[in-house]
């Protein structure tokens, strides 16, 4: 039995061979190479005419902070944005993965792409993976059907409603929408309670931190307020700025200028098919 | 390990003293075996005493603070155990408990005035003890600390304070999964203490969103 190795070729999704040496290693006591995550606060929030989404900025890999001012609403489409929590690779390449495959099928289909599609995209995608993609995601747009909102588990679940939280801060961002929500929310109340609840998050949870990301979907138009709220500025600036001590001399100027030469021969020989 | 056990506790200091409020459930596991466990107590003349966490370790406590009342009372000297005596006391053993490796599995939350000065503490399972103005244990500590810390200010009236635990108590009603929605809340002052019947918070569930959700997105649930 051990000598018929008929190798297939791998068909494609997740290759487990390296399992059973992580576990060997971890096993001898080497630690694995933490990964950047960003333990986050990521909101949505359905208002009277559309979706507003918004995140916190900070990126930690374990106890370090190492973005301050990263950024987590990524771009799916015109009218469609997603935020995400979990590793910052999963979920950059996630989104960036399903905002290409939305743009072909907008090619494709000559139409405006509703959430719907991106959210079955994402979610055939990382059920696939069963929850080994950790990315967890806040999906917010507004198609012609109308605003939606969805949030998206890592192993595959979604669910569809009128406010939403996740990440490390999302149960201090969800107290703050529990008592402050209500139906018929104008844009500027809308604005107000996802600041209020990404402020709660950045303040009472430790894997978030830095500044407010605000997204304001609507019919037709979209709004991204990058750091629309800087509530930990730095407290002691040098007045002066930064000086670099040493310039570097200039010794020599010379310039070539290239010219583009493009000969066309004549009767050469024909293109193959 | 605990058995049964108790969701979590809330507590402020207002103008007047001390408001305490609790859920009243007692969960056996997954299963919501009691609901009508009174999770405060008062404790001597000055003091209100919260626990979530096992609630027979509760019960062992309070037993424990029974005798330790009753051998003050004995001295007669006019001087009774206020708030902060009682939690050096709770603090010792506790941490006591948690080197032996036989931790009481609750966490409480003490309060209490003793002449007119206010005091509102909280000691952990493991000893960890600390005195603060607004205190929650258990689950509260990520759904009503944040809460608490934007809209608690000096000098709340015994309305806004009701109002302001209420609030606390809806959010944990609505998102922990532990939480019975019957709880009481305590109120001590230099008068003396009253803790209140049992009663119900209201909640909403009427969000048009809730009702169908996915009538506009097909294929998704």
């Amino acid at each position: 039995m051990a000598n018929s190795t008929v190798d297939l070729p791998h068909k494609g999704g997740f290759s487990f061979d390296l399992c059973r040496r992580n576990d060997m290693l971890a096993n001898k006591g080497v630690q694995p190479p933490s990964f950047r995550k960003t333990g986050t606060t990521i909101v949505g929030l359905i208002f009277q005419d559309g979706v507003i989404l918004g995140a916190d900025t900070r990126a930690t890999e374990g106890p370090i902070v190492c973005d301050k001012n990263c950024e987590k609403i990524h771009y799916m489409a015109p009218n469609i944005y997603c935020c995400g929590a979990g590793t910052a690779a999963d979920t950059e390449a996630v989104t960036d993965m399903v905002s290409s495959q939305l743009q072909l099928h907008r090619y494709h289909t000559g139409r405006e792409s509703r959430v719907v599609t991106a959210l079955t995209l994402l979610k055939k995608h990382l059920f696939n993976y069963q929850g080994h993609v950790q990315a967890a995601l806040v999906l917010g747009g507004v198609d012609i059907t109308g605003p939606h909102l969805h949030t998206i588990y890592p192993h595959g679940s979604t669910d569809t409603l009128p406010y939403a939280t996740m990440g490390s801060g999302s149960l201090a961002a969800m107290a703050i929408f529990e008592s402050k929500y209500r139906e018929g929310l104008t844009r500027e109340e809308g604005i107000n309670i996802v600041v209020e609840a990404i402020c709660s998050g950045i303040f009472n949870d430790l894997g978030s931190g830095s500044n407010v990301d605000v997204c304001v979907i609507t019919k037709g138009n979209k709004e991204y307020l990058r750091n629309h709220l800087s509530p930990n500025p730095r407290t002691y600036v040098n007045p002066k700025g930064f000086s670099f001590p040493k310039k570097t001399e200039i010794l020599l100027t010379k310039i070539t200028p290239l010219k583009e030469k493009v000969e066309v021969i004549e009767g050469g020989d024909a293109m193959e098919e | 390990y605990p058995y049964v056990t108790g969701s979590s506790v809330v507590a402020i200091k207002y103008k007047d003293g001390i408001l305490m409020a609790a859920d009243m459930g007692g969960s056996y596991g997954s299963t919501l075996r009691y609901k009508s466990v009174e999770r405060i107590k008062p404790i001597g003349k000055h003091s209100l005493l919260g626990a979530s966490g096992e609630i027979s370790d509760f019960q062992e406590i309070l037993q424990n603070l029974d005798e330790l009342i009753l051998y003050d009372n004995m001295w007669d000297d006019g001087n009774s155990l206020g708030p902060k005596e009682l939690h050096s006391y709770l603090t010792r053993v506790m941490y006591n408990r948690r080197n032996k490796f036989d931790p009481l599995w609750s966490s409480l939350v003490l309060g209490g005035v003793k002449k007119g000065h206010k005091y509102l503490g909280m000691v952990s399972m493991i000893g960890l003890n600390f005195e603060d103005n607004h205190v929650a244990t258990g689950f509260g500590n990520h759904l009503a600390r944040p809460i608490l810390r934007d809209e608690w200010h000096e000098n709340l009236s015994f309305e806004d304070g009701v109002k302001l635990l209420e609030k606390c108590m809806r959010v944990l009603l609505y998102r922990d999964r532990s939480t019975v929605n019957k709880l009481q809340i305590a109120k001590i002052t230099e008068e003396g203490v009253t803790i209140s019947q049992p009663y119900s918070l209201k909640t909403f569930w009427g969000f048009s969103a809730f009702q169908n959700p996915t009538q506009d997105a097909e294929g998704s649930w």
